[in-house]
């Protein structure tokens, strides 16, 4: 192979090659070469959907844009009506505390699954692919199943009336009380199983040489747990964490599906609220002002984790 | 060495887990037997007892309330995703890791920042730029608009792989005078068939079961995927449980017999892409 320009590249190339590498550009493209051309129309999509049009939308979050009237510049209004209405406010916390609540309680779970079913059990194979299955059927789906039971004539009522627990029935997703953790809990059946696969492929990384050494050296259940799986499955955490982060900020099907916002506005998250004041109301500007609440906390919530993470994965 | 071995322990546990499983998927135990139920039934003393026939109107019902039409658009919608998003994530990817030089590091690098920052803020722009191409309530529009929302994953996907493939076979073709399209056909796409198997997975889940681009998209159109189509369903048919679910199992067919098909494949591409 006397062409040059198609290996060199390759190495960490010093000026020279570079040079060499640009002249076999102009001389049309090499032999292990791709003309730019081919990347061209996914280049466009990638800029039109994740780069431009987000940033038109900050710039629209700040007018009055709506289906009736043109944008016109109108500062930082939208933001503080909507910090200024209650209903609102409210949306903006019990979004950040569904939120919280869901990562926890959704990794926590997954974790648990996913060391049970890393040990020597014999129904391993099959489990592992079973709790998968809901999230293929999809969130709205599985909604609507838990849907049905938490219903007043539905699966849990019927269950608390066969064990002799009638008083405890409730019109579960009819009270305002009850109805974000009916929320919470769809989405966690729905995603459990992801997360538990993730866990689970991080979970291989750990060698059981070591886990049997540390046993050996008097290390007890937790202390195996605290120093060895959890410092080996970090990355495993952090991407779990993180996810699950952005899927309960953005809570949307699962709220639509179990109570579309009420019973009287009480399961509204910031995504409900985004969806309906633009797409129901046609008020574009407040829409992407509400939009950008969400970008803002999604982002602050990321950084601050991959923060946290990073330095507590240095320290173990 | 007895962490690892199968003892009386394990088995305790393991029965402990399998009870634990039997409770969270008792759900779905609902769900079957209520879809095969007819409406009297899902009304009588005992709601939930195995069911002695299957009651078919439920599901003829529920594809005749647009399950039907709903799975033709869903095919559409997912498998136009599925093959656009092939073709430009392998060709992009292509480019990237074969073109040595700065823009290729660039462009991989905007391509990660596009999967980690969030689209929302710019759904209502592309909505309104869409409509005034009159791409809304169509097909193509949300073919499109799924290209664009899922392209940074498949062009990662397909980067990652490319890295690993080895130039020879690629530099043969050419030296033996394919042009560079004919060589990418040829040689390199059928190279990359196990990332375009993840890819297809991936992208095919996430726009067959979405339901909030579609609501925005495609709402009110004759074009409304089974996500939109189970919504509709649910609001028209209150407390019809037996219907609704029908609808349900109508919608899940599709991915049911894939996921019966292809689990491990599945379990490990799920575990394996969804890790990066």
């Amino acid at each position: 192979m006397a062409t040059g320009p198609d290996t060199a590249p390759n190495s960490p190339a010093g000026g020279g090659s570079r040079r060499r590498a640009r002249f076999a550009r102009r001389s049309g493209p090499g032999l292990g070469q791709a003309p730019v051309l081919l990347a061209v129309p996914a280049v466009l999509l990638l800029l039109a959907v994740h780069f431009a049009a987000p940033i038109a939308g900050m710039w629209y979050a700040f007018t009055d844009w709506s289906v009736t009237r043109p944008a016109q510049w109108v500062g930082l209004e939208n933001f503080r009506e909507a910090l200024g209405d209650a209903d609102q406010r409210a949306a903006l916390l019990r979004t950040v505390e569904l939120a919280t609540i869901y990562v926890v309680v959704v990794n926590v779970l997954a974790l648990a699954l996913a060391l049970a079913l890393n040990r020597a059990i014999k129904t391993k194979g099959l489990l592992r692919t079973l709790y998968v299955l809901p999230a293929l059927l999809g969130s709205l789906a599985t909604a609507y199943i838990w849907q049905y039971v938490f219903d007043y004539r539905g699966g849990l009522n019927l269950a608390l009336r066969t064990v002799g627990l009638d008083s405890w029935q409730q019109a579960w997703i009819g009270d305002p009380d009850w109805a974000l953790w009916a929320i919470l809990v769809a989405m966690v059946w729905n995603t459990v199983g992801l997360t538990m696969i993730i866990y689970l492929a991080g979970l291989q990384g750990v060698d059981s040489q070591l886990m049997e050494a540390a046993a050996v050296d008097g290390a007890g259940l937790w202390r195996r747990f605290r120093h060895i799986v959890l410092a080996l499955i970090a990355p495993a955490i952090t991407i779990n964490v993180t996810l699950a982060m952005i899927r309960g900020l953005a809570a949307f099907d699962q709220v639509m599906a179990l109570t579309g916002g009420g019973p009287v506005r009480s399961t509204e998250t910031l995504a409900t609220q985004v969806y309906k004041q633009t797409f129901e109301l046609g008020r574009y500007g407040y829409g992407t002002a509400l939009s950008l609440i969400m970008t803002l906390l999604i982002a602050v919530a990321a950084i601050v984790q991959l923060t946290v993470m990073r330095s507590r994965e240095a320290q173990i | 060495m007895a962490l690892y071995r199968y003892t009386w322990r394990t088995f305790g546990r393991e029965l402990m887990l399998l009870l634990i499983t039997i409770v969270f998927f008792s759900p779905m135990y609902v769900f079957v037997v209520l879809m095969m139920k007819s409406t009297p039934e899902t009304y009588a003393a005992n709601p939930l007892g195995v069911p002695d026939h299957v009651e078919t109107a439920n599901f003829t019902t529920a594809w005749a309330a647009g399950m039907g039409r709903a799975m033709v658009n869903s095919i559409i919608i997912t498998a136009g995703s599925v093959v656009v998003l092939v073709f430009l994530g392998s060709l992009c990817a292509y480019t990237i890791a074969r073109r040595p030089g700065r823009l290729s590091g660039t462009l991989y690098v905007l391509f990660l920042v596009g999967i980690i920052l969030p689209t929302n803020l710019g759904l209502i722009p592309v909505y309104v730029v869409m409509k005034h191409l009159h791409l809304t309530q169509s097909y193509i529009g949300m073919i499109i608009f799924y290209s664009g929302l899922l392209v940074p994953l498949s062009v990662f996907l397909y980067t990652g792989f490319v890295r690993t493939l080895p130039r020879e076979y690629e530099e043969s073709a050419r030296v033996d005078g394919a042009g560079v399209l004919r060589t990418f056909f040829r040689v390199v796409l059928p190279l990359m068939r196990p990332v375009t198997a993840t890819v297809a997975i991936i992208i095919g889940l996430i726009t067959w079961n979405d339901f909030f681009h579609p609501l925005i998209f495609l709402n009110g159109s004759d074009k409304e995927p089974l996500p939109l189509a189970v919504y509709s369903l649910a609001a028209q048919y209150t407390s019809q449980w037996n219907v609704l679910f029908a609808a349900l199992a109508i919608s899940m067919l599709p991915m049911l017999a894939f996921f019966l098909v292809a689990q491990r494949r599945l379990v490990a591409t799920l575990a394996g892409g969804l890790r990066g």
